[in-house]
């Protein structure tokens, strides 16, 4: 098994092992333009009643990162690096045979995607989709099988289980949708939930019961979440730890705490800056928003990738691409200069 | 006087179904609304998917035509208006869409796309075309070499800059913009927000600004008219926003929202439950099956939006509630204050 990273083991709450642990993850794609890395050098574990978030904006990785571990990518445009492990239960699963695998999602690791229409099949009812995989995955006779539907669907706070477990999907609203497929993914009581945006598709109001929910089955399962989404005010609300990823980079990881009171990548602290404060204490002002856009993989700047947007850019950051370092206390960063305390000082005096 | 009135209006689209294809009932999009937008204002609509903020949005510009009701634009009605006289008047008034993706001809290039309604509306001289194109996508913030190009060759929040330069291409006093950053990573759509303010101040812009985004609007807007399944529930000044807003519905969004700080978590959940459909509304106020406050009045009467003088801070500004159990509350403090003198 490869080594443990100082990172994670320096982050790593609980006194259990990791349920789930990913090594140097690298993810290329074979396309018309050539090969493109979409996900570089990623490391994380997460341990059993532990949430991790994976944050950042479109194309920095955090979907492929997902589908990699649950080897959903198709194996004729995807190749993984040779150092790339993910270990889950003793098995690297980037090495694991189809049917291997077909036995881990679902059972061991489950997913819950963004849209919850275009994931659940409008042709058969909730309870047969729930059904598949109580057929597939536990002994259970058909009779046991809907008695535990029914009792998944009051889990995830379904108004009147026995009722909707026949009806189809377009039949249910949007965060009953997403309710189905929370209740799909822990039918089989996995050790490691995937939820990719799971919110974003919601009103605000349904993303707070799917968020509160979420919360309450983590404490009440044990189960490992790995939450990926690019909303910051959900990644507040729900995680333990959080890894910031830009142009298929981890560049930033620590304690949710840590990263939001002292974030010591500049995009770290570009995106906090990018959103509106509620109780509106800038009103009117100008955000302080990160100018330009994300690199495309295809061009990749020299050096640093983020160093064309990044205000405190240095001719170092141009010359060398920085490594993913651990300061001290457990928090890595990917920065030359990070904004830490002394760093800090002199930012808020400029601006 | 304001620049935009609105009363009463009303917007239902029929739904059909049967073997013989009659209409069986009607969506109540949008039901007996009415505002006014000043001069120089930015206003902000929020609600949930479905409470009818697209449909009005697009009704005051009449890309939908209105089931009944009044729209004055600048003490003129509009909602009579015939097609020449739609015509002239729709130069000054413009809407930005939601998604850049699809409002954007993907075969034309941006030089076509911004010609198209400058010729249309002969805003220039036809030897300054080309260069009023240029000065459109500097003013932007985009290089005048995107004039070249098409659609698909710009990123979300560039594409989102050119539906910005569409609209502005015809010199409008007035602009819709529906949902302009929701599609957008948030550093992009600070920097969206950002220049939709640099625009509006040097342009003197009036704006409607359709939200989901509670925090956004409160950011962006002077006031905002907060709706709920076709109905204004309440309208209140931005300012002091979570000290201001009185209605049920309204405390409910401001507390679902979560906050950027891990320190500060706390239960989300205000209401539960959905949004009832708007095909088939419940009875009493629209918003009573899932009030916190409700009460037995509220399932069988409708509230009638409560214009008052509402002071945070000293200073009163006028706001609109509809809310029984609101009303109960500013009766009790206006007898405490009775009793008190």
């Amino acid at each position: 098994m490869g080594q443990r990273s100082e990172q994670n083991r320096a982050n790593r709450t609980g006194a259990e092992g990791p349920v789930l642990s990913v090594r140097r993850l690298t993810t290329r794609f074979r396309t018309d333009r050539g090969i493109v890395t979409a996900v570089d050098d990623v490391s994380f574990d997460v341990a059993p009643g532990e949430t991790l978030g994976i944050v950042g904006e479109s194309g920095c990785g955090k979907t492929v990162t997902s589908k990699s571990i649950m080897r959903l990518l198709p194996d004729h445009v995807a190749s993984y690096g040779d150092e790339s492990e993910v270990i889950y239960r003793g098995n690297n699963l980037l090495r694991a045979s189809e049917s291997e695998m077909r036995k881990v999602r679902g059972d061991g690791i489950a997913m819950i995607f963004q849209e919850p229409m275009t994931s659940l099949n409008p042709v058969f009812t909730v309870g047969w989709q729930l059904n598949e995989a109580l057929k597939y995955h536990t002994k259970l006779r058909a009779r046991e099988r809907r008695a535990r539907i029914i009792e998944m669907l009051k889990l995830v706070d379904m108004p009147n289980p026995e009722k909707r477990i026949d009806e189809y999907p377009h039949q249910l609203s949007g965060g009953m949708r997403q309710r189905v497929m929370i209740a799909i993914a822990l039918c089989c009581e996995p050790d490691v939930l995937i939820a990719d945006e799971p919110t974003t598709a919601l009103d605000v109001t349904i993303q707070a019961q799917i968020l509160d929910l979420m919360n309450e089955l983590k404490s009440r399962l044990n189960t490992a979440i790995i939450l990926i989404t690019h909303d910051l005010g959900v990644v507040a609300q729900v995680c333990d730890r959080v890894q910031v990823m830009y142009a298929g980079r981890v560049i930033e990881s620590a304690s949710a705490r840590e990263v939001f009171h002292n974030p010591r990548h500049p995009y770290t602290r570009g995106l906090l800056d990018s959103i509106p404060k509620q109780g509106g204490k800038q009103k009117g002002a100008r955000l302080p928003a990160i100018g330009g856009i994300v690199p495309s993989l295809w061009e990749l700047p020299p050096g640093c990738r983020f160093q064309e947007r990044c205000r405190y850019k240095q001719q170092k950051c141009v010359d060398v691409e920085p490594d993913l370092v651990t300061d001290p206390d457990g928090h890595a960063r990917r920065c030359h200069f990070p904004l830490g305390t002394s760093a800090k000082l002199t930012v808020g005096a400029s601006s | 006087m304001a620049l935009i009135e609105v009363r009463n209006l009303v917007k239902h689209f029929p739904v059909r179904g049967g073997v013989l294809n009659r209409v069986v009932g009607k969506v109540h999009a949008v039901n007996g609304v009415s505002f006014d937008v000043q001069r120089g204002e930015t206003v902000g609509i929020v609600g949930e998917s479905g409470c009818g903020k697209s449909t009005l949005g697009k009704t005051i510009i009449r890309l939908i035509d209105p089931t009944e009701g009044s729209i004055k634009y600048d003490d003129k009605e509009i909602t009579t208006l015939g097609h020449g006289g739609m015509m002239r008047i729709r130069r000054k008034m413009q809407i930005i869409f939601q998604d850049p993706y699809s409002s954007l001809n993907p075969r034309m290039t941006v030089r076509g796309l911004l010609r198209e309604a400058i010729k249309f509306h002969d805003v220039v001289p036809a030897n300054q075309v080309d260069d009023y194109i240029t000065e459109l996508i500097r003013t932007v913030g985009m290089r005048p070499d995107a004039a070249d190009k098409f659609p698909h060759e710009f990123s979300g929040g560039q594409r989102q800059r050119l539906g910005i330069a569409r609209a502005l291409s015809v010199k409008p006093e007035f602009i819709v913009a529906d949902e302009p950053v929701s599609a957008l990573d948030v550093s992009i759509q600070a920097q969206v927000l950002n220049l939709m303010m640099d625009l509006k101040e040097k342009l003197g812009l009036t704006l409607v600004f359709i939200s989901h985004d509670l925090k956004v609007v409160e950011h962006f807007c002077d006031r905002v008219l907060v709706m709920y399944l076709g109905h204004i529930v309440e309208e209140l000044p931005t300012r002091d926003l979570h000290l201001r807003a009185k209605h049920p519905y309204t405390r409910a969004l401001l507390g679902a929202n979560p906050i950027d700080d891990p320190d500060d978590r706390r239960p989300l959940t205000v209401l539960q439950g959905d949004v009832p459909s708007p095909f088939s509304p419940p009875p009493g106020c629209p918003f009573q099956t899932r009030c916190p406050r409700v009460h037995d009045r509220c399932r069988v009467e409708m509230p009638p939006l409560v214009t008052r003088e509402a002071g945070v801070n000293g200073e009163a500004e006028t706001e609109r509630v509809a809310c029984w159990a609101v009303e109960v509350d500013e009766q009790e403090k206006l007898s405490a204050g009775a009793g008190a003198r």
